[in-house]
């Protein structure tokens, strides 16, 4: 069932409380990492590499072992035989090569901005000064910057052990695509360039880390002190039992803040050498080159179809960029998007080839989407692209190869299950709110009139895997982990109730949407429920937040200790009734004798009873206490119709956004409010993509976008208005018909810009613009009359 | 980030400032509002030894009016500048281009004469100088030193003070009657410092073009001005056609810059498409 | 070492600084105001924005010397007697913030935008709010909170003045 979504139900699921957290972030009673001040604790500064590519050959801390204020000074040496190598836990192939990734490096950098020193002081500022009398002499190496030359025989090498800067290939087919690509009367080649992508979230990254007794206390602005924490004591030794991690307000990660960071490994052996609390806190500047960043992909697609627009067969070939090392996650990022290139349409064949390749940059990760974003680029662009060839408009050619809403569920050429959806609704609904007919009319009549500023219409039909996951499809993919979550439930004497989840927010609101889902099947007020995270002490277990997996993975785990704790309550509630356990109803936090309904308890009554424990029946044990773990079935599958309105300026190539609908089918809504904000965040760094950001090297290899006046990310003067709207196809994949929201914005968005920009300039003979579609590149597609791709072919095979 | 230590002076009058500076020597650096120094600073591309505060130095802020021109304190903050009735009546191509500045924070504490003597070429500032033909007022230990704008800004972050000088502020010629002014920035994000700006004031008479005065924003390492469109434009008729044809010329002596936002040909086109509609707002054009 | 003194939130403080230390540093540091944050090196991302007698400032852009005789108000001296600013009040009410790292800075700068329009259109506020970046929100709901609290704020002395 789909329907544009009329009204809440009643309850607290679907209603759009404000949050919780908002008390303390709107008054700047806030702990941030960087927040923390403990007794007798140090600075500490890390030296970093100014070249892409080097050998070290002598560093010399003496001097400033003198400087005043100076506690410390480390080389990479120093640290060698205890630092490990940083951790890569996704060896997607057996022969995938993985570098040794020291922390601090000894004997070679490999990326501007690879710690290669450090400093311990007694406030910031004598640390930052200490840094510069530390004497470094490097022999510079070629720099690998280029991924195509990287492949090519005689490139210099970035890990010259391996002899080769190909990390990995995996591959994926299924179908006939010799029998699609045969005589295929449509075929279109296509080269797309995925930008490099600095996260950037708000705040910078800090860690603190002190040694306590026998026990080290670590916090980091991190969205995973879970893995952290398992992370930790295998790369150091240091015993997992020894180690607390604590997330406390985390400022935005969007990815980049899943990561196991040579500064946290660094942090946690420079408290126990020196005997003292340790902070490190990144400067911006800095976390442009030592935060992990995403994308960077140079992808070749190759679509047949008939010249009705029905689609055959697509073959994809990827190449991604690892940077210089994999780090936590990193090999694996593109293959999110193995399962996404067909999208939400059917054909008969599908091929996937990515290889991963070595270069002298920044390590890339996981970035919102990760994977899914350039997947859905790649498709809702071929989707325009085929429109365009067989005279098509773009939405109706995507309505001949979509999975029509009675298929559901439907295995895809991918091999996966996507069990609901109505994208003919989403798009029905996105082309009313977008005044679709009547802007197609006013981009007819400026074409005829020759305005100089051309309006473009640009449409993306997306889905995305979410809910990151099962953990047998994870152990397929070789994920060094599993992908469930974990919640329990504490009822206190007074009927309050403390929830306490393994997934870690860090601006998602799971204060408040987690006592949502606690206060329905509890029977609570929201008010009464407090819920606890980030800290393993605290929430021993989890696996914490990415890849828009808490509602549906984590609210699920929650959603189930409650009602264990319910069933636990009934037993306690039917012996205080004197009634049968199977005459008891459960409603409104309410036990009553079926038929009697005079007679009750209320939860807060039956936690009382089990606290003074005076009065159980026998065998029972004085505790509603339940925790669950949830390991989902299958994956999350949000779809939506994203239409967006753009002008063009032929004579400069400046790009203004008129408008821009999303319409987004996330399943159930536990938050609706939450949700709104989630697609909107998602939107502005989809569209940032689009038109400003990238990560942009110099033949050096120095990264030239290190600060925010040079990698632009857009603010609120550079963004239109959104007007959102949702229909609603419930998951059958879990109790609550829930979906992930946290990346479906930035997936659908970037592919909606390009496409309008593109069908703004189509009759200038315009079929690519590279991202981001700056002003310089849009006017250079219009004067040179093409783009970025490689053209296409019509009538046989390329 | 972290500035590396500097020595700091405060001085309180123009008299102690310049001192100061003197004494300072050439490591010394003026702090105004310290809004493009102080992020040097701490990114460690500038170490000056020394700072001259000139904060309280209350003789250096505030407009006066100056006869056929008026004299803008070196210190007058942006914001000021913007909210000032003489440059609103006066030198309104000033408060127009001010006004796209960096932002309403930025504004508040960065200064008129700092954006100046900071010689960005990417500044929106120096090319309104440039084309309202200002003069620099600057004082050193060897007495006052007035400098037109044509000569101030000499290279890349490089004006024309000695060591020694210190701006204390700029004459501006008011502009008359029949005058139409426009500052029109290209720039990426509403943040980013403009790719090509084009500071333009047209005086109009009987329908036709009188005299007009352009200078280009970041289209070399210091401010250019568009002699040739001027002389184009001068006596000519007040329409888009025309300033288009005449603004073909708008890149003539100019050296562009190629960077991330715009190789130096773009900068070039840009150049000649922003002078003509900039000619045309000025003029109030059909 | 300068000394300076300085009121930050009603309470004033001398304290002997280094000439270099930032304004933000100061408060952090030196004060314990940690409800403002560091986003940035280059003034861009307006985290760190604070009231500087009464105009809007990045302290990670002026020195704590320059503050000196001054009054700065931050995010933790706003609201009276327990009460919420008009303007934290919106930002809660209208969902403007996710993460909350930019939200103060946000949340003064605002301030700073009413002071000088205080019936501002979505695009005033936009313009208004171009030197400080928020990386969740995409803006829409921040747009929307400045709105409803000028509304309110335009209000709020007509009710006082009824009472």
């Amino acid at each position: 069932m789909t329907a544009p979504v009329q009204s809440t139900a009643p309850g607290e699921i679907g209603s759009a409380r404000k949050r919780s957290e908002d008390a303390r972030l709107i008054t700047g009673r806030t702990q941030w990492t960087d927040n923390i001040q403990l007794p007798g604790m140090c600075h500490v500064a890390f030296l970093r590499s100014p070249y892409a590519h080097a050998r070290i050959t002598r560093v010399d801390v003496e001097a400033a072992k003198g400087q005043p204020g100076v506690i410390a000074v480390f080389s990479g040496q120093d640290f060698a035989d205890e630092q490990g190598s940083l951790p890569c836990a996704w060896p997607v192939t057996e022969d995938i090569i993985i570098p040794a990734h020291p922390a601090l490096a000894v004997s070679e950098v490999r990326h501007v901005g690879e710690a290669v020193a450090c400093v311990v002081a007694r406030d910031r500022y004598a640390a930052a000064d200490a840094l510069e009398s530390i004497d470094v002499d490097y022999e510079p190496l070629e720099p690998v910057l280029d991924m195509e030359e990287a492949l090519r025989e005689g490139s210099p090498v970035v890990h010259s052990e391996h002899g080769t800067n190909r990390s990995y290939q995996w591959v994926f087919e299924n179908g006939d695509l010799d029998a699609a690509f045969r005589d295929a009367p449509v075929v279109l080649e296509r080269r797309y360039v995925q930008q490099r992508l600095i996260p950037a979230a708000m705040e910078p990254r800090a860690v603190v880390c002190e040694p306590f007794g026998d026990e080290f206390r670590l916090w980091s602005a991190t969205q995973i002190p879970h893995v952290l924490r398992v992370m930790l004591a295998m790369v150091t030794g240091i015993a997992e039992h020894q180690i607390r991690v604590i997330a406390p307000d985390v400022g935005g990660g969007f990815g980049s803040k899943l990561q196991v960071y040579a500064e946290e490994v660094l942090c946690l052996l420079l408290a126990r050498r020196l005997g003292r609390p340790v902070k490190w806190t990144e400067s911006r500047s800095e976390g442009t080159m030592a935060t992990h960043h995403g994308r960077d992909q140079i992808q070749r697609l190759t679509l047949a179809a008939e010249r009705d627009g029905r689609i055959r067969g697509l073959k994809v070939d990827l190449l991604a960029d690892m940077g210089a090392y994999l780090m936590l996650v990193t090999p694996g990022i593109p293959l999110l998007g193995a399962f996404m290139f067909n999208g939400i349409y059917k054909m008969d064949a599908y091929s996937f080839t990515c290889t991963g390749v070595f270069t002298t940059k920044t390590p890339t990760d996981a970035y919102r989407g990760a994977g899914r974003p350039e997947a859905t680029y790649a498709i809702e662009r071929l989707m325009d692209e085929l429109a365009a060839e067989v005279g098509l408009d773009p939405i109706e050619v995507r309505r001949r190869n979509w999975i029509r809403h009675e298929e559901f569920p439907y295995d895809t050429i991918a091999g996966l299950t996507y069990d609901s959806g109505n994208y003919e609704a989403a798009t029905e609904r996105a082309q009313i709110l977008f005044e679709y007919d009547r802007l197609r009319a006013e981009q007819a009549d400026r074409r005829d009139r020759g305005d100089p500023v051309q309006l473009g219409i640009g449409v993306s039909t997306f889905t995305e895997m979410c809910g990151l996951a099962p953990s047998r499809v994870l152990g397929s993919l070789s994920y060094g982990a599993g992908g469930w979550e974990h919640a329990s439930v504490r009822m206190l004497p007074t009927g309050k109730v403390e929830v306490v989840t393994g997934s870690s927010a860090h601006g998602q609101g799971h204060e408040t949407a987690w006592a949502q889902i606690a206060a329905d099947a509890l029977g609570v007020p929201f008010e009464d429920i407090r819920v606890l995270h980030g800290d393993t002490q605290v929430a021993p277990k989890g696996m914490d937040t990415y890849g828009s997996r808490s509602l549906a993975v984590g609210g699920i785990a929650l959603h189930n200790a409650c009602l264990k704790v319910v069933d636990k309550a009934r037993t306690v509630a039917a012996h205080l009734l004197e009634a049968a356990e199977q005459d008891i109803e459960f409603e409104g936090g309410r036990f009553s004798v079926r038929g009697v309904r005079d007679q009750a308890k209320t939860m807060q009554e039956v936690a009382l009873a089990v606290f003074a424990a005076h009065d159980l029946p026998d065998g029972v044990e004085p505790s509603l206490d339940s925790d669950a773990t949830f390991d989902p079935d299958d994956f999350s599958f949000p779809h939506g119709t994203h239409l967006c309105a753009a002008e063009v300026d032929t004579e400069t190539g400046f790009v203004r956004l008129r408008s821009y609908v999303a319409v987004d089918d996330v399943g159930k809504v536990v938050n609706p409010l939450i949700v709104e904000g989630q697609v909107h965040g998602g939107l502005a760094q989809g569209i940032a993509q689009a038109l400003y950001e990238e990560a942009v090297y110099d033949e050096a290899g120095n990264l030239t976008t290190t600060t925010l006046a040079d990698y632009l990310v857009p603010s609120a003067a550079d963004l239109p208005a959104f007007t959102t709207d949702r229909t609603e196809s419930p998951a059958t994949t879990n109790p609550l018909g829930v979906k992930g929201v946290g990346e479906a914005g930035t997936i659908a968005s970037t592919p909606a810009v390009v496409n309008a920009i593109v069908d703004a300039l189509r009759p200038h003979g315009v079929h690519d613009v590279p991202m981001p579609c700056t002003p310089e590149r849009v006017w250079l597609a219009i004067t040179q009359g093409a783009g970025g791709g490689l053209g296409s072919t019509s009538g046989g095979n390329p | 980030m972290i500035p590396a230590q500097f020595g700091y002076v405060r001085p309180e009058s123009v008299d102690e400032a310049v001192a100061s500076l003197a004494e300072a020597g050439e490591d010394a650096k003026v702090l105004a509002g310290g809004q493009s120094l102080l992020p040097l600073m701490r990114l460690r591309l500038a170490y000056p030894e020394a700072l001259i505060d000139l904060d309280r130095v209350a003789e250096l802020r505030g407009v006066r009016d100056d006869g056929d021109a008026l004299f803008i304190g070196a210190m007058t903050t942006h914001h000021d500048v913007v909210r000032d009735p003489l440059v609103h009546a006066h030198a309104p191509l000033l408060a127009q281009a001010t006004a796209t500045v960096a932002d309403p924070a930025v504004r508040h504490r960065g200064t008129f004469g700092g954006s100046l003597v900071h010689a960005d070429p990417a500044g929106d500032l120096p090319a309104v100088t440039l084309a309202l033909d200002a003069v620099f007022v600057a004082r050193s230990p060897r007495g006052i030193r007035e400098i037109p704008a044509a000569d101030f800004f000499v290279d890349l972050l490089t004006s024309a003070l000695e060591p020694d000088e210190l701006l204390t502020g700029v004459r501006v010629p008011k502009l008359g009657e029949g005058w139409g002014c426009h500052y029109e920035k290209f720039h990426r994000t509403a943040q980013a410092w403009a790719i090509v700006g084009v500071a333009c004031a047209v005086r109009r008479s009987n329908g036709t073009v009188a005299e007009a005065r352009i200078a280009l924003t970041n289209m070399a390492s210091r401010p250019v001005r568009a002699h040739a469109v001027e002389t184009a434009v001068a006596g000519g008729p007040v329409s888009l056609d025309a300033f288009r044809s005449a603004a073909g010329a708008a890149a003539e002596g100019t050296d562009p810059p190629a960077d991330l936002h715009g190789s130096a040909e773009y900068r070039r086109h840009l150049a000649r498409v922003l002078t003509a509609r900039a000619l045309a707002t000025a003029a109030g054009a059909p | 070492m300068p000394r300076v003194k300085v009121e930050v939130d009603g309470v004033t403080y001398e304290d002997d600084v280094e000439p270099r230390l930032l304004l933000i540093h100061y408060l952090r540091d030196r004060l314990g105001k940690v409800g403002t944050p560091i986003g940035c090196d280059t003034t861009n991302c307006g985290a760190c924005t604070v009231l500087l007698d009464g105009m809007s400032v990045k302290s990670c852009s002026v020195l704590a010397v320059q503050a000196d005789g001054h009054q700065v108000v931050t995010v933790e001296g706003l609201g009276i007697g327990g009460e919420l600013h008009p303007m934290q009040r919106a930002f809660h009410q209208e969902h403007a913030l996710q993460c909350g790292f930019c939200t103060p800075g946000m949340i003064m700068a605002s301030i700073d935008l009413l002071r000088d329009n205080a019936d501002p259109t979505d695009e005033e506020v936009r313009e208004g709010l171009e030197g400080n970046l928020c990386r969740c929100t995409g803006y829409q709901n921040i747009v929307r909170a400045v709105r409803a609290a000028a509304e309110e704020m335009r209000q709020a002395p007509e009710r006082e003045a009824a009472s």
